[in-house]
């Protein structure tokens, strides 16, 4: 059962602004979801690998070849918020 | 002109006509629309058309338009996925399936409605509203491609593709009454989708008949050096078009009939099953015990993997911001108000799963259950050639009758998400009606077994007429 | 002498290094060569981490890991995969970074550098690949900042994080690791440390055996060691006032020389690591053998050869092999048949004190000549050329020039905006230490000589000096120079 201080973290930690009145909502809809999720308790699953992927494939790379870049302009076109070439931003913290 | 056509009906009114004619013709049907199955059409659609007729243009699709799931990126065209999150941005380059369509002459009709982020079985979460069942208004085409299922349904397109996570090509398949694959995981290049849940999802074709999806799988699929799951199979797709079902094996396994299953789907399976063995096939009942735990392993894959992708949205380089007194402020008010509830419930839940402390009990659990669920799938397929279930254990919902009550949503899934989960290849080809809603037959095969499993899919649509009916609110 | 650590400090170090001599980013095919550029313009979907990209792997990260990896002694896993750690900041453009987690591709090093005591073994528990994020700019101090900027053309590019065994114990210790970890890295050919932001250290740090604290983001050398010697006093000292270390994370002020608590433990992350699912594990077991083949002669064993083969001091060959550039240079000089000995000294001794006086770090080298660049100012650059160097020992040791001389001669190669040789150098300013010391001998001869006209210069007659100076002209056969005899004469008479 997860809890409304919870619900706040998980909120903080992806950065997901939660009211306290959205919290409770949450909170219920989400143990719902998670006593379903449950159920895989009951299987053993001790000796069992996780699957990553599915396909078994390793060592996909690229060779160390330039490619062209985007200019400068198409790359800040979607946003407003720019200033001399940079993307601008509040400060941090 | 006619409004359902096939590929190659395509092909001949352009010949007899023009290509600007027939997309023409579809641009005027989408403008009637009754189902809201588009979120952008294309300005261009009709310049880029006029350019192959001009020109001319030797690939195999020269002039045929087709319609794009709104999480596909195409250059130059908003890419939403459904979410306010994504206002105004305009991806500056295209999915490596576009770059194929556009090679094989395809002309970009527009890009339809999809579950915000193609986190939904409905379409109803989309930020740009749900899209209507053309069967029935009241209902929803399914999910998450349902705007790409509904249009080719309607009419306003030939065909369409989709990204299919845990059954959104195959479920807005089965309830909008048209085909739809899921390739094998690896098929078809993700390089360009916007990832929900990368480990589970390939992009798919939807098209009116099975040949159809044969034709774009030609196109679509195959090896992209920029997607490191990419796998090249080497399947040539329309070469498996064979009406001839005689000495397959097809298991029948009796997990996917479950409870709350409604009885006509599972007469309408179970006579397919039937007309299978009158054409020569034979069948078997098979056991696959885990698939009762691949929901709930499903769910938190996805939603774990989502919780880190859609990490990037927040407000800095593109898509809506909101204002705050700091940078983290800033994102977390544009994430809360960017982000649909849906979204929001799955980002936590994601959050959770993967979070110290909880990490081994979900999300690791969730993969080792995946490892059983896998070998559920390759037990039974090394028995039988095919598995038959299915899609979608009820037709069509209403609009609004589930969405508020996220878990019954999730369970809708049920028959779809295993196979994401083992990576395998599944269609959904219409197989009935129920009160006048299509029902879905998926079909189930080996890794990179299309062949055969578009072999099944394709006899069985010669030998039926399900897929020659038109939805009665549209036509 | 064993050293006892009075103080029970241990230091370990996690060392952020650029492999800046790759082409391209680790994911991408954006440039690396961005350091001089103007903002987002090195970037492409992929490292902007635009919706919808995917990320394949260069293939020279791999094997420039591994390089590091058999230069550390180290091992190298039979498999290992890319973890995505997850957490919110304006410079990481997909909220997620994709780094290695529970198997690194290196593990279990160790590097011996010249310690407290003599040789002394730090180990490396583990270096791994990762991506660097873009680059802040903050608009007023960090404190008081209006806003931030944001240039990702350093987004994407290859990291190798390192990270050593709390083994170190003393900020001076820790200083040589950095030098001798540098001077490897270099030698493999996979970094250049004179770029900006080329090597970020974090370090941790604890005092009487006690709880470590880590000191995170500092950019230079001299500047971890600065760090350390800061902190380790503070902790000292709160220590003595009766007070407890906490488990924290700081950040230090450069300019103050001071560490400032950023957070506590409490505070720390929920980096909620999972394996990067569009990137495939991998198993490089069957490269080591061919990467081992390109491993060049590493600082060590390089310093013994230089002894042994050409008979130097160790502190000579230390100072050559510190630089690789700078030991290929030396090299170069001596296959040239000049004296080994006087080479290493012109070298290690004045030659490389001139480059550190003038702040320039040495850049290329290209068997022709040896390259720098300034530290602070990348616009001025500069050569010496290995024939230069050949030309200006033979002068020296052939007792042509003096050794005052032989430093004027570096000295005004490296400031020189012309290209000019020892030589062209020696005779403008008249340097030769044979023709110099001629004039020299015949005016002594002919102020012994003739004390008539000595004494009537003296007593005022300025037509007595012409007259010496042509007696002194007439002895050197008219090869003296009648100026410099002119004044040679009057500051042997005037003093
Ligand atoms: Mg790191
Ligand atoms: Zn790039």
């Amino acid at each position: 059962m997860i809890t409304k201080e919870d619900v706040e973290h998980i909120g903080w930690l992806a950065r997901i602004e939660v009211s306290e009145q959205e919290t409770v909502e949450y909170m219920d809809k989400l143990n719902s979801v998670l006593e379903y999720f449950g159920q895989l308790d009951e299987l053993p699953t001790e000796d069992v690998a996780p699957t990553y992927h599915v396909a078994e494939i390793f060592n996909v790379f690229r060779e160390d070849v330039v490619e062209e870049s985007l200019p400068q302009e198409v790359v800040l076109a979607n946003t407003e918020h720019k200033q001399d070439g940079y993307f601008r931003v509040p400060k941090i913290g | 002109m006619a409004k359902w056509m096939s590929v190659a009906q395509v092909k001949e009114k352009i010949e007899e006509s023009s290509a600007e004619e027939v997309t023409a013709s579809y641009l005027e049907i989408i403008g009637k629309s009754k189902i809201n199955g588009f979120i952008t059409v294309s300005d261009k659609a009709l310049e880029d058309v006029r350019k192959i007729d001009s020109e001319g243009h030797d690939g195999p699709l020269a002039g045929v338009p087709i319609a794009i799931k709104d999480n596909i990126s195409v250059v130059g065209l908003p890419n939403t996925c459904g979410s306010k999150i994504l206002e105004g941005y305009i991806p500056p380059f295209s999915a490596h399936v576009i770059e194929k369509l556009l090679a094989a002459g395809a002309v970009i009709l527009g890009k339809t409605n999809l579950d915000e982020f193609a986190m939904g079985s409905s379409t109803e979460t989309s930020h740009f509203g749900p899209t209507a069942n053309p069967w029935d208004l009241e209902r929803v085409p399914g999910g998450s491609s349902g705007g790409s299922a509904a249009v080719v349904a309607a009419g306003e397109a030939p065909f369409a593709l989709g990204s299919d996570t845990g059954g959104s090509v195959r479920c807005p398949a089965a309830f909008c009454g048209v085909v739809g694959l899921k390739p094998t995981y690896g098929a078809v290049s993700r390089y360009g989708v916007v990832a929900y849940a990368n480990s589970l999802e390939q992009i798919g074709p939807l098209a009116n008949n099975v040949t159809d999806i044969a034709v774009l799988m030609d196109i679509i699929a195959g090896y992209d050096r920029r997607d490191s799951t990419s796998i090249d199979s080497k399947i040539e797709y329309q070469k498996s078009l064979v009406d001839n079902v005689k000495s397959l094996k097809i298991g029948v396994p009796k997990e996917f009939f479950g409870e709350g299953i409604h009885p006509d789907v599972e007469k309408a399976v179970w006579d397919s099953i039937h007309k299978y063995e009158s054409l020569g096939a034979s069948w078997e009942e098979v056991s696959m015990p885990n698939i009762r735990y691949a929901l709930a392993s499903y769910y938190i894959i996805a939603m774990s993997e989502a919780s880190s992708n859609l990490a990037r949205f927040d407000g800095t380089r593109y898509g809506f911001k909101e204002s705050g007194e700091n940078w983290h402020a800033m994102v977390s008010k544009t994430r809360a108000d960017g982000f649909g509830k849906e979204v929001i419930r799955r980002i936590l839940l994601g959050t959770y799963a993967l979070s110290a402390g909880y990490h081994n009990k979900y999300y690791l659990k969730a993969l080792k259950v995946r490892t059983l669920v896998k070998q559920d799938f390759a037990k039974a397929l090394a028995k039988v050639d095919l598995l038959i279930a299915p899609t979608m254990p009820n037709p069509a919902f209403k609009i609004g009758e589930k969405i508020e009550d996220p878990l019954t949503l999730y369970l809708s899934d049920v028959n779809t998400c295993p196979i994401n989960l083992a990576g395998v290849p599944s269609i959904s080809v219409p197989c009935g009606f129920t009160d006048g809603l299509p029902i879905g037959l998926q079909i189930m095969g080996k890794p990179f077994d299309e062949p055969t499993v578009l072999r099944a899919a394709y006899t069985f649509e010669q030998n039926t007429d399900y897929h020659t009916k038109r939805p009665p609110e549209v036509a | 002498m064993v050293y006892e650590n009075p103080d029970g400090i241990r230091i370990g170090l996690e060392i952020h290094v650029q492999l800046n001599k790759l082409k391209t980013k680790m994911f991408c095919g954006c440039s690396t060569d961005y350091h001089n550029a103007a903002p987002n313009t090195h970037t492409c979907p992929i490292c902007l981490g635009l919706p919808g990209t995917l990320p394949v792997l260069n293939k020279k990260v791999v094997e420039a890991a591994i390089k590091v990896g058999l230069a550390l002694e180290g091992e190298i896993a039979e498999e290992t995969q890319f973890h995505r750690k997850n957490y919110f900041y304006p410079d990481l453009p997909k909220g997620f970074q994709v780094t290695q987690y529970d198997f690194p591709i290196v593990s279990k090093g160790k590097i011996v550098i010249e310690g407290e005591d003599g040789e002394h073994v730090v180990g490396i528990t583990r270096a791994h690949m990762e991506e660097d994020p873009g680059k802040l700019v903050h608009l007023g101090s960090i404190e008081k900042s209006k806003g931030v900027l944001i240039d990702y053309n350093r987004s994407g590019i290859t990291l190798i994080e390192t990270v050593t065994e709390p083994d170190m114990r003393s900020p001076k210790e820790a200083r040589r690791f950095l030098d001798k970890f540098r001077n490897i890295l270099e030698y493999l050919d996979v970094f250049d440390g004179n770029l900006e932001g080329a090597m970020r250290v974090d370090a941790n740090v604890s005092v009487y055996w006690g709880t470590r604290v880590e000191v995170k983001n500092i950019s230079s050398h001299k500047g971890v060691e600065r760090a350390l010697l800061y902190e380790i006093m503070r902790q000292k000292n709160v220590i003595r006032r009766g007070g407890k270390i906490t488990l924290e994370t700081r950040h230090f002020d450069e300019g103050r020389g001071v560490t400032i608590s950023l957070r506590t433990k409490e505070e720390a992350e929920d980096y909620r690591y999972f394996r990067e699912p569009d990137l495939m594990p991998m198993r490089v077991t069957d490269w080591i053998p061919a990467v081992r083949e390109t491993l060049p002669e590493l600082p060590d064993a390089k310093r013994s050869r230089f002894i042994e083969q050409y008979g130097i001091t160790d502190m000579h060959a230390r100072a050559l092999t510190s630089k690789i550039m700078l030991a290929d240079f030396y090299e170069s000089v001596c296959a040239q048949g000049v004296d080994p000995k006087t080479t290493a000294t012109w070298i290690a001794d004045v030659f490389l004190g001139e480059l550190n006086y003038r702040d320039l770090a040495i850049s290329s080298f290209d068997e022709k000549k040896i390259g720098f660049i300034h530290t602070k100012d990348p616009e001025i650059e500069n050569s010496f050329k290995v024939s230069d160097m050949v030309e200006l020992v033979t002068f020296f040791a052939e007792g042509k020039i003096s050794d005052r001389a032989a430093v004027e001669v570096i000295r005004s190669i490296l400031d020189g905006k012309e290209e000019k040789t020892p030589l062209q150098i020696i005779e403008e300013k008249g340097l030769l230490k044979a023709e110099s010391d001629l004039v020299s001998m015949a005016v002594e001869e002919t102020i012994a000589e003739n004390e008539a006209a000595v004494q009537d210069y003296l007593a005022g007659t300025e037509k007595s000096l012409n007259f010496l100076v042509g007696q002194v002209m007439k002895k050197t056969k008219g090869t003296a120079d009648a100026k410099t005899a002119r004044e040679l004469i009057v500051k042997e008479l005037r003093g």
